[in-house]
């Protein structure tokens, strides 16, 4: 019985003290390890419709990186997605507009989403996750050679290809591994 | 109760697999209707390759563009170079098994590659010439 109380007092405090380093981290301190993974900056996709559409041609963007005007102009215009014909039945694109506005940056209480709804004003409506003022804040030390001419990459539009737990919502700094280059630490 | 079974079970057998495989059939009927020569996976093929260059970026495109010329290859999206699963069905079960889908697919890669929509006809010379691979 004591050896049970004290094995509950060890792992209590060590989850007390796994918790603050956590909340302690920050994007650009992250060396320090918890064996607790902290939550997503921006909640993963969960709709198979959005995800079996769109993910046909592109990474599945997760709603919470962008506002929800911005989803309403893209949802509206897949005729021209960015140059691209997206066209969906109207029963589809009507149900997939109203997972990506019901779960849009604005209405998101994530991290990431919160930094992206601050680095907008209220009327912008950024077309592009790339557009965003915080995530070109994010990129800027990025070398072309890295993305844009690194051939397994392309373009920065291509998410996952470095940041390896986007699907999951996670774009840490330590989640980077950029393809024929390695880890990213700036 | 043992009749109700088999009597479901037959049904089953019967009309189940018949729905999947015929997803293209039903579409070349309805695209017959408009016309009256035979669907020719020779015509299709020459579809398949024929390019286009009325978009934008006055770039030359084909269904082999994405899909390139061998549909038991994996293909790429020309501008996100997302793979693309083979389209042959002899090498991918699933392709030309769901009427919509392939609705979905004629109508924003036609647009795509012509900058128009496709025909009936030519829907139903690539669909023929697609079931064949």
């Amino acid at each position: 019985m004591k050896y049970f109380i004290l094995i509950i007092i060890v792992f209590v405090s060590l989850t007390v003290l796994s918790v603050k380093v956590t909340l302690g981290d920050d994007d650009h301190e992250h060396h320090r390890y918890s064996v607790f993974e902290r939550q997503p900056g921006v909640a993963p996709v969960k709709n198979h419709l959005y995800e079996q559409e769109c993910s046909s041609c592109h990474f599945a963007y997760p709603p919470g990186l962008l506002p929800a005007q911005s989803w309403q102009a893209i949802m509206t215009g897949l005729d021209d997605h960015f140059g691209e014909n997206a066209e969906l039945a109207e029963t589809d694109r009507s149900a997939i507009q109203g997972y990506l506005l019901g779960n849009s940056a604005d209405k998101s209480e994530l991290r990431r989403s919160q930094k992206i709804m601050r680095s907008v004003t209220e009327s912008a409506v950024p077309l592009r996750i790339t557009e965003l003022p915080y995530f070109k804040r994010e990129h800027h030390e990025i070398p072309a050679r890295l993305v844009k001419d690194n051939p397994e990459v392309g373009s920065f539009s291509q998410c996952d290809r470095c940041h390896q737990e986007a699907k999951n919502g996670y774009f840490s700094e330590n989640k980077i591994s950029i393809p024929g280059y390695g880890r990213w630490d700036d | 109760m043992k009749t109700l079974i088999i009597l479901a079970l037959i049904y089953a057998i019967t009309y189940l697999p018949a729905s999947y495989a015929g997803a293209v059939d039903q579409l070349l009927n309805e695209y017959a209707a408009s016309k009256t020569a035979a669907f020719d996976a020779d015509q299709g093929k020459i579809l398949w390759t024929k390019t286009y260059t009325n978009n934008e970026q006055s770039q030359a495109r084909s269904c082999a563009t994405c899909h390139t010329e061998n549909l038991g290859a994996l293909g790429k999206h020309a501008k996100t170079r997302k793979p693309i699963e083979p389209l042959a069905p002899s090498v991918n079960a699933e392709r030309l098994t769901d009427v919509k889908t392939i609705n979905k697919w004629l109508l924003r890669n036609c647009k795509w590659t012509m900058g128009r929509e496709c025909t009936a006809e030519e829907k139903g010379h690539l669909l023929t010439f697609i079931q064949s691979q």
